[in-house]
């Protein structure tokens, strides 16, 4: 499984600290909240709602640099939307790694 | 050259924020919904906007379909399945996947400087959509349409704007400059500093004043010649 990191923060902020502080920041907070939505939602059988969660997480995953896990996160999209839940267990392992990844950084 | 960014992901604002830092782009303003932007548009002249798609309520394309301005998108998303549609907008200039990398970026930010510069400026002519019908203005944090062909008259008072239709008056902030680069001009036209008609609805004109449904509207010296070119006179 592909590992968190910050080489795509550190390439779009071109060495501005307070840029990456703030990003890391927001970072943090929001996936912290869309992952807790994304566990209530498919417990809820709430698809509708899963689908915007899983789309809206899909830009975080691709800011940490897992261009697999962010393709694995967009299938699981679309099987959502079919009402299939087969990828759903791999993206949420990615989520979790990621989730622990962020409170330790 | 201006912009906004439009998007319910603050991360995304972010990093365009930071990438327009690099370009010959200053930002102006940010939205987490295009509802708000809209309103911030209606008194405001913006050249470019970085839009999302997928957003909660009001998506990006809802928010194209109510552009009444000569303002360029440029689309950001995590969702390659809408280029094609995206495209059908002409207003639309590239369409980026997030997340946006540098070179993409730039490669977009010179695709906007190319374009010609008629499509850039925000003439008059490109403010005045002859096939729309409709205009969205913000009353008390609603965004209400109105029907153009049901207004009467505008009215200027003060910082606001009276919109008068046959049923209705609504009071805008907004200047008559501004709604005016947004009416037809075949059937609008400002009679005076202070009003602006609609002239289909003239009943008839006495002296220096029209009469429009119940309204007595005066008519400046100065404007008096080109609405009289504009009467079927006999």
């Amino acid at each position: 499984m592909e590992t968190p990191n910050l080489d795509y923060l550190k390439q779009i902020s071109g060495g501005d600290i307070e840029f990456e502080k703030s990003m890391l920041a927001v970072l943090k907070l929001d996936f912290a909240i869309e992952y807790a939505a994304i566990q209530a939602n498919y417990e809820k059988n709430n698809f509708e709602q899963l689908i915007l969660d899983i789309h809206k997480i899909k830009n975080k995953i691709g800011i940490l640099g897992m261009k697999k896990s962010l393709a694995l996160a967009s299938e699981c999209e679309k099987s959502i939307k079919k009402v299939k839940k087969e990828k759903f267990d791999d993206l949420l392992l990615i989520l979790t790694k990621i989730n622990v990844y962020l409170n330790n950084i | 050259m201006n912009c906004i960014i439009i998007d319910d992901d603050t991360s995304a604002r972010l990093i365009i924020r930071q990438l327009c830092k690099n370009s010959n782009l200053v930002v102006k303003e940010e939205f987490s919904s295009a509802v708000e932007a809209i309103k911030y548009l209606n008194s405001n002249s913006i050249d470019v906007a970085f839009l999302d798609i997928h957003m909660p309520t009001f998506s990006g394309f809802d928010f194209i379909k109510t552009l009444k301005t000569s303002l360029k998108v440029i689309l950001t998303t995590s969702d390659k399945n809408f280029a094609l549609e995206a495209f059908e907008f002409d207003c639309v200039v590239d369409y980026i996947l997030k997340p946006v990398g540098i070179d993409r970026f730039n490669k977009s930010i010179k695709k906007l400087f190319n374009l010609p510069l008629a499509q850039l400026v925000n003439e008059e002519n490109n403010e005045k959509p002859e096939n729309i019908d409709f205009i969205f203005v913000n009353v008390d944090k609603r965004l209400v349409k109105i029907k153009i062909p049901e207004i009467l008259l505008i009215e200027a008072r003060g910082d606001y704007i009276s919109i008068r239709t046959d049923k209705k008056s609504y009071v805008v902030h907004s200047t008559l400059k501004k709604i005016d680069s947004k009416l037809p001009s075949d059937s609008f036209l400002r009679i005076h500093r202070s009003y602006i008609i609609n002239t289909s609805e003239i009943i008839d004109i006495e002296d220096n004043s029209v009469l429009i449904n119940k309204h007595i509207i005066p008519i400046s010296r100065s404007h008096k010649t080109e609405l009289i070119k504009r009467l079927n006179l006999l």
